[in-house]
């Protein structure tokens, strides 16, 4: 319970940033100003401004939209892809599902950063290739997590029962199987999510991920680093705030697991 | 004959399997664990693991289920054919509902019921809307009855449905099958409860090592047993304190 609350207070905190940042933002994220370069902590810039005076937390506020949006579509692409693959892979004769689950694993050797660039490489780097190479990337592991709750979910006995009462494959994998899986799957996402959150980070601090001058948390530590020693601030704020949207997203996962699951609810 | 079986074989652990149930009959099935018992009821079902094939025959009112597809095995399942399982705290999907657990059978042959009406009739009334994890062994049994009675099969196999049960419970569940099953139902009930197929059986087969190695009426078995292995299981059993 504890876990859900504070997960979805850091989760909030971000999507209420980015939300915000629609409307207002204290400064032009983007505006260069000379005269007001590297300030400090202070009360007209909150978090300070940068090498080339833009406002740091303005930055931060309308990186969260980058953060969000690459998280979503990732974990969108690997779950809706992934999922039914590994259901498919679980449910199907044993061949079938070895097979599904070989090309998975050469799938899942690749990995997801090497994919962004090479992606990159080939379709210019920007938000949208890095978003839909990590989602590529991890469909394998939603695909994993599906068939092996999935051969869980199909050796029990209420799954014979189901085929016994006349069921169908199609509605024992949507009633019966993927209600029991979702809890796995909810986790699943949450540090999915996370990852992908991170790898985001990482590509627009490697530059294969969201362009200048569209504010990026990844990029601001990127551009921070050669200031490192003289201006940590600079480095130290993007990094809280990827530190407190992974953090976030973890304990929202895990705490919906909890909530979620009927039997461990009702103990709780 | 409402169920005929003719030669079942399962791999080597049900061999030459033969016996016929006639519409309203209650057979029981009896012998020991690994006997072969719930397999024979799984290949009537259609159920077996893929990697165990059944050979011999099994005509349900003129029909051959050995051939079927599974896509007419499934129309069947649940309408001609249903079964209640040996453990009732597994044969309940835990994420779903118990209301909508009992009216699916029926909404997937096409008929519309309540599951309000399905449960009373097992005496659950008001429990629709409760997860199984909030019932009792015994009332997650009555949810399993009630599924299993729903369209009014014409063959019920009851593979072991009391033996997780204590006994109060157990003697609730067997009343139940016995006035809830349809006059012209032919029953299966697989149990290693001499006392259960007395109750509730007109018939017995006994098996042994996956053959059938004794059968007659329930009295006739139970009272003159022919085959040795019986003779022992009698023996084994408090029947007899019991009476």
């Amino acid at each position: 319970m504890r876990n859900l609350v504070l997960g979805s207070v850091l989760v909030a905190l971000v999507v209420l940033a980015a939300l915000l940042s629609f409307a207002w933002t204290p400064f032009d994220p983007v505006k260069v100003d000379a005269t007001h370069r590297l300030l400090g902590f202070g009360a007209s810039h909150w978090f300070g401004t940068d090498k080339f005076g833009r406002d740091l937390l303005s930055q931060l506020m309308v990186g969260a939209r980058t953060t969000l949006y690459v998280g979503v579509v990732a974990v969108g692409i690997a779950a809706v892809i992934g999922t039914p693959l590994g259901i498919l892979a679980g449910m199907s004769p044993r061949w079938l599902g070895e097979f599904v689950m070989r090309v998975n694993d050469l799938v899942l050797a690749f990995p997801a950063l090497l994919l962004a660039i090479m992606f990159g490489a080939v379709f210019g780097a920007d938000t949208l290739t890095a978003m839909v190479a990590i989602g590529i990337a991890t469909i394998p592991s939603f695909a994993r997590i599906a068939r092996s709750g999935t051969l869980q979910v199909m050796s029990t006995e209420f799954v014979l029962a189901a085929r016994a009462g006349g069921r169908s494959r199609l509605n024992i994998a949507l009633r019966h199987v993927l209600p029991n899986i979702s809890g796995l799957l909810i986790v699943q996402a949450s540090v999915s999510f996370a990852i992908a959150v991170l790898a985001e980070a990482a590509l627009s601090f490697l530059g294969f991920g969201t362009r200048p001058p569209t504010p990026s948390w990844g990029r601001m530590l990127q551009e921070s680093q050669e200031l490192l020693t003289v201006q940590p601030r600079l480095a130290l704020v993007p990094g809280i705030a990827i530190a407190v949207a992974v953090l976030g997203f973890n304990l929202l996962g895990d705490g919906l697991r909890d909530r979620l699951d009927p039997r461990l609810a009702a103990r709780g | 004959m409402t169920l005929s079986v003719r030669g079942l074989s399962v791999s080597s652990l049900v061999r030459d399997v033969s016996f016929e149930i006639g519409a309203g009959e209650r057979v029981g099935l009896i012998g020991e664990s690994g006997s072969g018992k719930s397999l024979t009821a799984l290949a009537i079902m259609g159920l077996l693991p893929e990697e165990l094939p059944a050979s011999g025959s099994v005509v349900l009112h003129d029909r051959e289920l050995l051939e079927l597809s599974e896509k007419d095995l499934s129309r069947l399942r649940g309408d001609e054919l249903a079964m209640v399982f040996q453990e009732p705290m597994t044969a309940l999907n835990p994420a779903m509902r118990v209301g909508r657990q009992v009216t699916e059978p029926g909404r997937i042959h096409g008929r519309r019921q309540r599951a309000e009406d399905l449960l009373a009739a097992v005496g659950l009334p008001g429990t629709a809307r409760a997860y199984p994890h909030q019932l009792s062994g015994g009332q997650r049994q009555r949810v399993v009855l009630a599924m299993a009675l729903a369209n009014e099969p014409s063959l019920l196999i009851c593979d072991e449905p009391t033996t997780a049960l204590d006994v109060t419970v157990q003697a609730q569940i067997l009343s139940l099958i016995k006035t809830s099953l349809p006059a012209d139902s032919a029953l299966l009930f697989i149990t290693h409860d001499l006392a259960v197929v007395a109750s509730v059986c007109e018939r017995v087969l006994v098996m042994l090592d996956g053959e059938i190695v004794e059968a007659g009426s329930t009295r006739e078995v139970l009272t003159a047993p022919k085959h040795d292995y019986t003779r022992k299981l009698l023996d084994a059993s408090d029947l007899e304190a019991r009476r």
